[in-house]
């Protein structure tokens, strides 16, 4: 009961505080970067992954750890979507786009033209591994067209 | 990055090798941890396990080493003296007042750190490797020359640092400068276990969590210390106190012995060590 009520009126420690404030101290110690640079650089970095994929700005973490004898940078980077963003106005229209087409030539002479169109679309290419891979037997490529056709109602659309 | 930073020169290193002894430099960056502290009582405690050990003071103009073994009075030459040719090494050494074995060669009170010679420095290490197990270089606060020279003619390195942020930052500078040639040890000084159960203070977790050095041990923060360096007679001559254990046991895992490293015990437990302290132990 006591026990109860300490902690209930226990503030939260000044070592949390410490803590924090000695890790993002060293970390622009080790760095020799001023903060304003490290958040042009996450910016940066930021800009590049989501030319690929679209991340959540607001959650982005970009740690620095020392690990062993060498300094390392951790960057925590949820992704939203693996539609590309905005670059064709709508993520959604380019991947519905394409598998239809695929789907009406199953045969295995296709192959090389639905390589192709895979390759194109960014859904596609992001849900099966094909492109370098030797072609898949007839039957798993149909499921994976299927998987990437089920995958834009699955996915949130991004907002634009 | 500041790891890379080569700070001292190599000269000793060759010649360590036909010397027996081994010479640690103490170090932490920042001022006030408790680094002449440990000195002394790692001193005293090597010493009373047998080891030939001389304590190096090179914190040249504030000289304080000798206050803290109780030597003051003794002194008549320092390490300048030795540098520069004034007097001979045994007229400047000082014996111990508690073990034969201990000996103290003092800093110069009235000169400058930039006025010892790096290299004359190393050449004193390494002579003194030759005379005893163990030469103890109490290092300056700082890492400007007086760091460089007292850091110069030593092989291994021990950091002393509180479980303060401004400690950790200057430690972590320190073995950012030292390199890997030291294996820097470390020693997590004046830490209070109920304040840390509080969340009130850097565990030892989260000072070694950044720093990531090998732990010698963990030393409590001690009313017994004041009073001990009061009396110019350290706290490892009394192995019934637990902080003067913890320095034995330092002594014996710097020794090589495979012991745990000592941690202060936890303040709700030892029921036992809070009623010793207030009826038993406490001399003051």
């Amino acid at each position: 009961m006591i026990d109860f009520l300490r902690r209930l009126f226990r503030q939260t420690g000044s070592s949390a505080t410490a803590k924090e404030r000695l890790r993002l101290v060293l970390m622009t110690d080790h760095l020799e970067l001023a903060p304003e640079m490290i958040e042009s650089m996450k910016r940066d970095l930021v800009d590049v992954i989501g030319r690929y994929v679209e991340v959540d700005r607001e959650k982005i973490e970009v740690n620095f750890e020392r690990q062993d004898r060498a300094l390392a940078m951790l960057a925590n980077i949820p992704i939203i979507s693996v539609n590309r963003p905005k670059e064709n106005g709508n993520g959604a229209h380019v991947t519905l786009e394409p598998p239809p087409q695929v789907q009406a030539s199953p045969a295995p002479v296709a192959e090389e033209p639905a390589e192709t169109q895979e390759a194109q679309t960014p859904q596609a290419a992001d849900q099966t591994p094909p492109s370098q891979a030797p072609p898949p037997s007839r039957k798993r490529r149909r499921r994976a067209q299927q998987k990437a056709t089920s995958t834009p109602a699955a996915t949130p659309v991004p907002a634009n | 990055m500041q790891q890379t930073e080569p700070i001292v020169n190599t000269v000793a290193t060759e010649d360590h090798a036909v010397a027996a002894g081994r010479a640690i430099v103490v170090t932490s960056g920042k001022g006030g941890v408790g680094k002449t502290t440990t000195t002394a009582n790692l001193g005293t405690a090597l010493a009373q396990r047998g080891a030939r050990v001389v304590l190096v003071d090179a914190d040249v103009g504030l000289r304080n080493l000798d206050i803290v073994l109780g030597l003051e009075s003794r002194v008549k030459h320092h390490l300048l003296d030795v540098l520069e040719d004034k007097v001979e090494l045994d007229d400047a050494l000082v014996g111990g007042k508690h073990c034969d074995n201990l000996f103290l060669l003092a800093a110069a009170q009235s000169r400058e750190k930039d006025e010892v010679e790096t290299a004359s420095m190393c050449a004193l290490v390494v002579r003194l490797c030759e005379r005893f197990d163990y030469v103890l270089i109490d290092c300056p606060a700082g890492i400007e020359m007086g760091f460089k020279n007292a850091v110069a003619g030593a092989q291994e390195a021990i950091v002393v640092c509180t479980p303060e942020v401004s400690a950790v930052r200057d430690v972590d500078r320190v073995v950012g400068l030292l390199g890997n040639r030291f294996r820097p040890q470390l020693i997590i000084n004046r830490l209070r276990p109920a304040l840390v159960k509080r969340g009130k203070m850097l565990s030892v977790d989260d000072v070694n969590g950044i720093l990531r050095l090998p732990l010698l041990g963990v030393i409590a923060d001690e009313p017994e210390i004041i009073i001990t360096t009061n009396r110019g007679e350290p706290l490892a001559l009394r192995p019934d106190n637990p902080t003067g254990a913890a320095y034995r046991t330092i002594a014996a895992r710097i020794a090589g012995e495979d012991v745990a490293a000592p941690m202060p015990a936890d303040p709700r437990r030892s029921l036992f060590a809070r009623f010793n302290a207030i009826f038993g132990g406490s001399q003051s």
